[in-house]
């Protein structure tokens, strides 16, 4: 009865809407020109509102990628050593944040993701020609490719500042930068074009092994976390290690280093969804997990092998979880990456305790046991636990679920083509940093004088001290 | 004129600086040290290695006084320091060949 009511009343209104429409708009209808040029409208200011909000948080993104350099790793890294090298390990980092800039802008940006063949992209990009503020849909279709490129520069950044922690306390200034400039041209841009490079021998996308990376954890922490093996045996010990005690002069710079570390991951692994959508949120929760679950078992590792829970076994465990999950972060679920953060923290807690103490080379700072180590795992641990559902890489079959990517959904052939993927980053980072230590060092000298090492890297390299006690 | 000098732990500084005080002290210099006497260290971890600290904080010092105050200022420090346990320190006592005052050249006990 109501309802006959309701559309009695209504019955004026709708007959006198197309005779009142006709007489203010008389071609308003679906296929006019204004209402095409409307809908034009309204689908650039959608397109352009997804791109705002990408562009934001790929921005921020590399904002906390170059806060992991500095100051996280710079502090980081400094409260770990003697007082007398904290300003010159800083240093060393910083350094990498202004010569990384100025390569990546003149040619690293090319050699990494310009097209070349599978191992190295070639020099269209140089001086960043054809780097505009369009995007570029081969490698994110909804922000500017000049964010793409000073996203993907702090990355180039932060993976040579990694290393110098193998060599920490005992390298000159000068042949240090030189080598970790060349290495960052020799070794990291071929890596990342490889993985991530258009036409790349490992890319997801069409790569001769599709090896699934999601921000680095082969690289970064592979290429990074080896190369520091290397230059720490080819290097030598400090004088004095192992038995007389270096322990660190600040574990109150390092826990906030590492904490900033933290936090800037987010930027790492989340701000490489390249969008600021779902993906980046799997990867942002996915990184916390793996950071609290590798900081909780390296902790309990550490408090029932020595009865006390320590503050750098604490941080250095959630250091190891976030390099361990940087490879599997856009890729696995949330449970997963718990177990992956779990696994990091012993793993990586045995290789430093036990393998380095039984081999007995000097890798200062953990570079490798922490980074490289990490990395490795990771870089399997990816193709393990990898889910279509989370990150659908390899498209959808005829039903429309996403095929699986790793081995828990059936594709054990991933893991295979991570071990290829990560094979390839041991032997690029192996030859590579041979090759140019030897070079380097016969050129100019790499390790420090005796006598400038007792003094420490501050006074002896920079002429300063980074505490005043007489201020 | 006499030089005492104590090493007490440093928890007990503030204890020992205003016995001190009362005692009738003013000029007194602080230094922070490090040392041991009989006292182990004690052990800290570091990757997993456990090794010792043998250097252990202490603070040391020095007051130089008229010899009639000597036996009221010991008396006034061991009083303070003393918790009865290894790590408690020493005084050491020494003749003072001469004290300057800088800002007038005032000399010997006068300058004390």
């Amino acid at each position: 009865m109501r309802c006959r009511s309701v559309h009695l009343l209504l019955l004026p209104a709708v007959l006198s809407f197309p005779v009142s429409a006709l007489a203010v708009a008389p071609n308003l209808g679906p296929s006019s020109p204004a209402t095409q040029a409307q809908i034009a409208a309204l689908e650039l200011a959608v397109k352009n509102a997804q791109s705002a909000g990408d562009n934001a948080w790929v921005l921020v993104s590399a904002a906390l990628v170059l806060l992991m350099t500095g100051p996280g790793l710079t502090l980081f890294y400094g409260g770990l050593v003697r007082r007398k090298n904290i300003l010159g390990t800083m240093m060393q980092s910083f350094a990498m944040m202004g010569i990384i800039t100025i390569l990546w802008a003149f040619i690293g940006y090319s050699l990494a993701f310009g097209h070349g063949n599978g191992f190295i992209g070639g020099f269209e990009h140089i001086f960043l020609r054809g780097v505009g503020l369009t995007p570029n849909p081969e490698y994110a279709a909804t922000i500017p490719e000049q964010t793409f490129m000073v996203y993907q520069l702090m990355f180039a950044i932060i993976t040579p500042a990694l290393i110098t922690g193998a060599f920490a306390e005992r390298v000159k200034f000068g042949p240090m930068a030189l080598f970790l400039s060349l290495w960052s041209l020799l070794v990291y841009c071929p890596m990342a074009h490889m993985i991530w490079g258009v036409g790349g021998l490992l890319n997801i996308n069409g790569g001769q092994w599709p090896c699934l990376d999601f921000a680095g954890g082969t690289v970064v922490h592979v290429t990074s976390g080896i190369s520091a093996l290397v230059a720490a045996l080819y290097l030598g010990k400090r004088a004095g290690y192992p038995h007389t005690d270096m322990p660190p002069h600040s574990m109150v710079l390092s826990f906030i280093g590492a904490c900033l570390l933290w936090v800037g991951w987010f930027g790492f692994n989340a701000g490489s969804a390249l969008s600021a959508g779902p993906l980046a949120t799997s990867a942002f929760i996915n990184t916390q997990f793996a950071a609290a679950a590798a900081a909780l078992s390296w902790t309990l590792f550490e408090w029932l092998q020595n009865g006390k829970p320590t503050a750098l076994g604490a941080i250095s465990g959630a250091v190891a979880g976030l390099a361990t999950i940087t490879q599997a972060s856009g890729f696995v679920q949330p449970m997963s990456a718990l177990a992956i953060g779990t696994i990091a923290g012993i793993v990586c807690c045995f290789m430093v305790f036990k393998v380095k103490r039984f081999f007995g080379y000097d890798d200062s700072l953990d570079a490798f046991g922490v980074h490289g180590v990490g990395g490795t795992i990771g870089a399997l641990l990816t193709g393990l636990f990898a889910s279509g559902a989370i990150n659908a890489v390899f498209g959808n079959d005829s039903a429309g679920t996403p095929r699986p990517t790793g081995a828990i959904g059936g594709n054990w052939h991933q893991v295979l083509n991570q071990a290829i993927a990560m094979g390839i980053g041991w032997v690029l980072a192996i030859v590579g940093s041979l090759v140019l230590l030897f070079v380097v060092d016969n050129l100019f000298g790499l390790r420090l004088s005796p006598a400038d090492e007792t003094s420490g890297l501050d006074l002896s390299q920079h002429g300063e001290e980074g505490y005043e006690l007489n201020g | 004129m006499l030089k005492i000098e104590a090493v007490i732990q440093p928890a007990k500084l503030d204890t020992v600086k205003s016995a001190l005080i009362e005692a009738g002290i003013e000029g007194i210099t602080i230094i922070e040290a490090r040392g041991h006497g009989r006292q182990k260290g004690h052990s800290e971890f570091y990757r997993g290695r456990e090794y010792t600290i043998d250097l252990l904080p202490k603070i040391k010092l020095e007051i130089v006084v008229n010899d009639d105050m000597k036996d009221k200022v010991i008396a006034a420090i061991l009083a303070a320091a003393r918790t009865g346990h290894i790590g408690d320190g020493k005084i050491f006592i020494s003749p003072v060949q001469d004290v300057i005052r800088i800002r007038n050249d005032e000399r010997g006990e006068a300058a004390i």
